[in-house]
């Protein structure tokens, strides 16, 4: 119960973990051989398991114990970094991260992992035996508080900052200190020595830790690590004046005793004569800058965790704000009072300021998308037996929250069609003079108020022959239109429903389902997909999207009483008809609209609103379109162009005909919003 | 079953056609004049429409048509109460709401058993307190989405 509010952290903080074993672990396999990798995935898995057996999760601290002690097997370079290596230990993590999605989704986080843990454990001992013995330090490591790991167990922030104090000319010592076995009041002695030993220089850790030294958790003795220019003897003496101290034992360490493994014996006695000859220059000013140095790296990045709903409320609430002010205007221009009317200006101005941070604070940068394709292309490109390269350009690109949230599985659906049908072998690119190895790169950028994401690749490229074909076989296009047809738009054909290219249809893609499930997914987001490509030398998919889904951007019409809203992404253009053009076909009333028979909706039927008048001689008409179909929406008069925020009806009224949403207008009414596609069938 | 039951149940009354209705205070929201009703085409014929309640879109159900009372013309005195369930927020338009009561829960009692009109379904209780007799609301059926979505279906 009690952990249950720190539930929510513990999942977030889980997957941010895994994220990033996932990442470096890639790095990893680009390069085997840096250790500081190694020791990054061991950080993230080392506080992931900390973090699991703290709430209870035990299957996930296990695996990812078994996870931790392959890693120090690695970092010991008893180990060495291959693909099948990596293969398990990515297994690991996928069963890492479905127990952390199955704790999210209120499930208790269990799962069979016997097969991983063993293919872990073999890795392990397959090897050599003196690896057991490295696991059983890492047990010590976890567990900070057991006795044998009293002294010297570093985690890798200590670590850094032990490293920079050191390479500034800093002296680090470890202090054990033993109080009397008569002292009563421990915890109160504790904080004495503690205000002795700050004074003297800066602590870095303390065994146990401070928290339980307070509780009184420990015999009579503890450690302290500290960073400090004071000679070691005067150290010890002012400790030993704190009363009730019994003895005081004091051990300079040097970095290579922080972590014994890696470095070579050399290069240990290099580095203290590199540190002698520091202490020599030392300025009482670098203390300060030290200090500093020390705390900029804590602050750095200081964020908070807010839940997207209460983003969603700040902005009801302030749009509330906005339609008062709106009222507020049209009350100062009529009362003609000066002092108001600055006064309601500069309100204004601020709160438009106010509108863009609330705005800014919903965005997300789309790395939250593409950090996982990394990974999955590596799997892709080992099941496809190809070689492929993944490059992510502009990953820091920021995008609206919802956005985000849709984008992630059309990426998917695109890449898995770059690597599947855009990047040839191995065998087929040295056949073609190519390098082996084929490179996709993917792109996000700003341009106005659209994101672009380009997936480029420098595979085959689209045959323009093969593509018509198979749109002719499939009855997509015609003989006739096939000779017209622009290169661009022959591409634009891959899209179409029911279209695959591949001859052989593989579990990868070629179902022929992907590319018009992505089209259409992106239209539905307010945004276009279009492709360019050079047979033989690749292809460029590029994506446009809206900045946000929240804002968008509206016609606002008139039926009877009634205002609508229709998305501007899917209005053509507008027209006043003429009662005599419109045609009859089949009870169909139809318009002819740059000689294109296009069919009328009368939306006051479709949505029965209720008549007040009678209709006019002209009626005015929006042309929309869904793909490459059109309609005409017949409505009584155009309002105007309109900036307008998009709301769900609410989660009673779901699923109504032909309605996207809400939003609220000027005057506070609400407003819904048309939904084209429906229209359209 | 201690001192706590002396007021076990805060309501809230309104009235409906001369009747009077209750809901546990625990479920509203807060009690709104009329608004600007956004008619939403093609669904119940209950449902009146949307309202923008400081900017969140709520849905409103008249609940005399939804129980099939004949409807009126709203007067000054026409309230919406905005109740929450579950994850749903509703407006529901009564004649007037003007009253809180507490009440313990040995005054509610079960509904009686009567055949007929469609408002029984939605009655999970009723209130006795001194002479005056309330009929307790069961939210949960008076906002079944299910039959929503049955009362939908008009194809554009």
């Amino acid at each position: 119960m009690e952990m249950s509010q720190y539930l929510e952290v513990f999942i977030e903080e889980s997957k941010e973990h895994l994220q990033n074993c996932n990442e470096r672990l890639l790095d990893l396999e680009k390069n085997p051989s840096d250790l500081s990798i190694v020791n990054d995935i061991f950080r993230s898995a080392h506080t992931l398991k900390g973090m699991s057996a703290t709430m209870g999760y035990e299957d996930l601290a296990s695996l990812t114990h078994q996870m931790e002690n392959v890693l120090d097997a690695i970092r010991n370079q008893k180990i060495s970094v291959t693909p099948e290596t990596l293969d398990v230990v990515f297994e690991a993590t996928d069963d890492l991260e479905a127990m952390v999605f199955s704790i999210a989704d209120g499930g208790d986080g269990k799962r069979d992992v016997a097969t991983v843990v063993e293919k872990l454990k073999l890795i392990e001992k397959g090897e050599s035996p003196a690896v057991s013995q490295g696991a059983k330090e890492v047990a010590a490591t976890l567990a900070p508080d057991a006795p044998r790991a009293l002294k010297g167990e570093y985690d890798e922030f200590e670590y850094t900052v032990l490293q920079q104090s050191i390479e500034q000319g800093f002296q680090t010592y470890e202090i054990t200190i033993a109080l009397r076995e008569d002292c009563l009041l421990k915890a109160a002695r504790v904080f004495m020595l503690f205000e002795v030993i700050e004074q003297l220089g800066e602590v870095i850790k303390s065994t146990p830790s401070v928290d339980q030294l307070e509780e009184e958790q420990f015999d009579q003795e503890f450690t302290v690590t500290i960073v400090s220019k004071e000679p070691m003897a005067d150290i010890q003496k002012k400790v030993m004046k704190v009363s009730e101290v019994d003895r005081v034992d004091i051990y300079p360490l040097s970095i290579e005793q922080l972590r014994p493994t890696a470095e070579t014996i050399s290069e240990s006695i290099k580095q203290e004569v590199i540190l002698t000859e520091e202490e020599k220059i030392e300025e009482p000013a670098q203390q300060e800058e030290q200090k500093k140095q020390i705390s900029v790296k804590q602050a750095s990045n200081k964020t908070i965790r807010v839940n997207i709903e209460r983003l969603d409320i700040l902005m009801n609430l302030f749009e509330e704000l906005v339609i008062d002010r709106g009222r507020l205007e049209q009350i100062s221009r009529d009362l003609n009072n000066s002092e108001l009317h600055e006064t309601v200006e500069r309100m204004s101005r601020i709160s438009g300021d106010l509108q863009n941070i609330i705005l800014n604070m919903r965005m997300v940068p789309v790395e939250t998308v593409f950090n996982r394709f990394p990974r999955m292309v590596r799997q892709l490109a080992r099941d496809l037996g190809k070689k492929i390269n993944l490059e992510i350009v502009g990953a820091e690109t920021e995008l609206d929250r919802t956005v985000i949230d849709e984008i992630g599985d059309p990426l998917v659906h695109l890449i898995r069609n770059a690597l599947d049908h855009g990047v040839e072998t191995p065998e087929v690119r040295r056949a073609k003079g190519k390098s082996e190895e084929g490179t996709v790169i993917l792109k996000a950028f700003h341009s106005g108020n659209h994101v672009f994401i380009e997936l480029s690749d420098d595979g085959a490229g689209i045959n323009r022959e093969r593509v018509l074909n198979k749109a002719l076989k499939n009855g997509i296009i015609t003989e006739q239109t096939a000779a017209t047809l622009t290169d661009k738009q022959v591409y634009e054909l891959i899209f179409a429903s029911g279209f695959s290219t591949a001859e052989k249809i593989s579990d990868v893609s070629g179902r022929g389902v992907g590319l018009d499930v992505v089209k259409n997914t992106i239209e539905s987001l307010g945004g276009t997909v279009s492709i360019d490509s050079k047979e033989g030398e690749g292809s460029v998919f590029s994506v446009q999207l809206p900045l946000t889904l929240s804002i968008i951007s509206v016609m606002l019409v008139e039926i009877q009483k009634e205002k609508y809203a229709i998305p501007l992404s899917s209005i053509i253009e507008t027209a006043i008809v003429k009662k005599e053009d419109i045609l009859n076909a089949h009870n169909q009333k139809v318009i002819d609209f740059r000689g294109k028979v296009v069919p009328l909706l009368f939306l006051k039927d479709i949505f029965e609103v209720p008549v007040f008048e009678e209709e006019d001689e002209f009626f005015s008409v929006i042309i929309v379109r869904k793909g490459d179909k059109m309609a005409g929406l017949v409505v009584d008069s155009f309002i105007g162009q309109q900036e307008v925020v998009l709301k769900s009806l609410g989660n009673y009224l779901t699923n109504v005909f032909a309605i996207s949403g809400a939003t609220i207008l000027g005057d506070g009414q609400v407003a819904l919003i048309v939904d084209c596609n429906a229209l359209i069938k | 079953m201690s001192e706590t039951s002396v007021a076990d149940l805060k309501l809230i009354i309104f009235q409906l056609k001369g009747k009077e209705y209750a809901i546990p205070v625990s479920k509203v929201r807060s009690i709104e004049k009329v608004q600007h009703i956004t008619r939403v085409p093609s669904s119940s014929h209950f449902v009146k429409g949307v309202i923008n309640l400081r900017g969140v879109v709520t849905p409103i159900i008249d609940l005399r048509s939804r129980f099939g009372i004949e409807e009126e013309v709203y007067s000054d005195s026409t309230r919406v109460i905005i109740v929450t369930l579950e994850d749903m927020e509703v407006g529901l338009i009564v004649d007037a709401a003007n009253d809180v009561l507490d009440v313990q829960t040995e005054a509610i009692e079960p509904q009686p058993e009567v055949v007929g009109s469609e408002e029984t379904n939605y009655i999970s209780g009723v209130v006795k307190v001194d002479k005056r007799l309330m009929i307790l609301l069961d939210l949960e059926m008076v906002l079944n989405r299910e039959e929503v979505k049955a009362t939908q279906g008009i194809e554009g």
